[in-house]
């Protein structure tokens, strides 16, 4: 079955430069593990490749049921240069969001 | 306000600096000597001042902004006009313009010198709590600093409360923890959260903000006020947790090199959530430096469409002000309001009834920036059918890049305003 992240998880948005931070929090304990097999640092960089010009880390927050993605040169050289109208990149939390995994 | 005279507090902090803050503030300051705060110090201390006298709290800000000092002097007549005895603390020595060389590599992915960038307007040292320290022990009832890192802020209370030393690493990281969930203020107690029928939050019109109870081992229990809007739960926690943290296992402040992945959350009761176990290793050797530069112009232009083909028309009139720019303004993008200004791509969801063109673009001259709107204004002439509703901008752009310094290089010190007189504390 297909799934949206929408359904599992919430997220927030962070910025510094031009490295946007991505966490995402599973609603309920148990899809954490499942969030973990799926969403891969290379599944969200496939997910967000035409905003993500550089590489995507993940770190693993098990103590939150969380995962933290940190990606490099994903706001248009930064938040104090970008021509985004949305510098900060605080909307791209609904655009992890929008990612459908097989769940 | 509700916080101030309801919280019970020891310690009132306002965080009020953002990346590019100071640089814009040391532009002001450049225009006229005795500017370069916060503009609203005034206006939030005024009101502030009687309710620290009536309960007992002490304020600590980084509204000093470019010019701490002429901070500490404005509020030192505030409190003389509204007859109130306070002795105020400044923290300054944090400005490092005339330390930096054009050679000097920046810490940003490419690792580019200084002398790439523009013209430079500012350069700030990010200080932490053990530079704050003197002002505290002064017994002053504010403390105002220039550029502080942000949970910096709120560390300081509690090593000075606590007389933590400036090498214990564990407490600083669990202090440090406490501060990054304090530092936006309401984005712990469910500002910046809710979502209808999924993350629903109570009234978020009279939101509520945060209040810690930290104990001398630095772990803390975050309330609100009772009565007021907005909630603190482990998912509003978790959010701001982890909110521009690059590195979970590594949080590097001035102080501390945090670790938040060991960190315990529980509701206590509600609106009640108790944080500890975030670990500390010892801090790094350098601070960082937050330098502003000018980084050209930005010209915008935006026009909406509706009806049926109202995106089509927006695609249309962004191809046609793209082509008229194309020799003079080439660093250009065009986007639809609606569709894809945010994310690049609409993820395969329905098309909107209305849609609005934006025409963004870098540009060296503001001549060439308002070409850019002026682009877009001409659409509702020679563009597509029914365009209206032109909005343009154009603006000179302060960029911000970082580096580090070692810390032995910088100075920083404590004025301590009584009255009429300044003396240094450290």
């Amino acid at each position: 079955m297909k799934r949206k992240l929408h359904e599992l998880a919430h997220a927030r948005a962070g910025d510094k430069g031009d490295t946007l931070t991505l966490a995402l929090i599973a609603y309920r304990e148990a899809d954490y593990a499942l969030l973990r097999e799926r969403v891969t640092a290379q599944a969200v960089k496939r997910h967000l490749g035409h905003i993500v010009q550089g590489d995507v880390r993940r770190y693993e927050l098990a103590n939150l049921h969380a995962l933290q993605f940190v990606c490099e040169r994903a706001l248009d050289t930064g938040v104090t240069t970008s021509l985004a109208l949305d510098p900060h990149g605080k909307t791209l939390s609904y655009a992890l969001l929008e990612m459908v995994i097989e769940a | 306000m509700i916080l101030a005279s309801q919280g019970e507090l020891d310690y009132l902090v306002l965080e009020c600096l953002a990346e590019r803050t100071i640089a814009l503030a040391q532009l002001r300051k450049l225009a006229d000597p005795a500017a370069g705060y916060d503009p609203l110090l005034e206006t939030r201390l005024r009101a502030l001042l009687p309710l620290a006298v009536r309960h007992g709290f002490r304020i600590v800000t980084n509204m000093g902004a470019a010019h701490p000092l002429a901070a500490g002097r404005k509020v030192m007549s505030l409190a003389q006009e509204l007859g109130l005895h306070f002795k105020i603390a400044v923290l300054s020595g944090d400005d490092v313009l005339s330390l930096l060389e054009p050679d000097m590599c920046t810490i940003e992915a490419r690792g580019a010198p200084l002398s790439e960038y523009g013209t430079l307007v500012s350069a700030n040292a990010y200080f932490g709590a053990e530079e704050m320290l003197p002002a505290l022990a002064s017994g002053a009832q504010v403390v105002i600093t220039g550029r502080v890192a942000d949970p910096s802020l709120f560390v300081a209370p509690m090593a000075h409360a606590f007389q933590w030393r400036v090498d214990d690493w564990p407490r600083l990281g669990r202090g440090t923890a406490i501060g990054h969930l304090l530092e936006c203020a309401g984005q712990v107690t469910g500002g910046y959260f809710a979502e209808p029928g999924l993350k629903d939050i109570p009234n978020l019109a009279q939101l509520g903000f945060p209040w810690c109870d930290v104990d001398a081992q630095g772990n803390g229990v975050l309330g609100k006020v009772p009565g007021t809007g907005g909630a603190i739960t482990l998912r509003t926690v978790k959010e701001q947790l982890l909110y521009e943290v690059t590195d979970p296992g590594g949080y590097i402040t001035p102080d501390v090199v945090a670790d938040f992945t060991t960190i315990t959350l529980r509701e206590s009761a509600s609106d009640r959530v108790a944080i500890g176990g975030a670990g500390g290793r010892p801090r790094t050797p350098t601070y960082k430096v937050s330098v502003g530069y000018r980084a050209g112009f930005v010209g915008e232009g935006e026009i909406s469409y509706a009806g049926a083909t109202a995106v089509a028309r927006a695609r249309l009139a962004g191809e046609i002000v793209r082509e008229r720019l194309r020799d003079d303004v080439p660093d250009m993008r065009t986007e639809v309001i609606g569709v894809d200004s945010a994310h690049r791509t609409d993820y395969g969801h329905a098309e909107p009834y209305e849609a609005r063109l934006r025409v963004a673009a870098r540009t060296a001259t503001r001549e060439l920036a308002e070409r850019v709107g002026a682009e877009v204004e001409a659409l509702w002439i020679n563009g597509p059918a029914g365009g209206g509703g032109v909005r343009r901008y154009a603006q000179e752009r302060i960029g911000v890049v970082s580096l580090l310094l070692d810390r032995s290089r910088v100075r920083p010190r404590v004025t301590v305003l009584e009255e009429d007189r300044e003396t240094q504390a450290a």
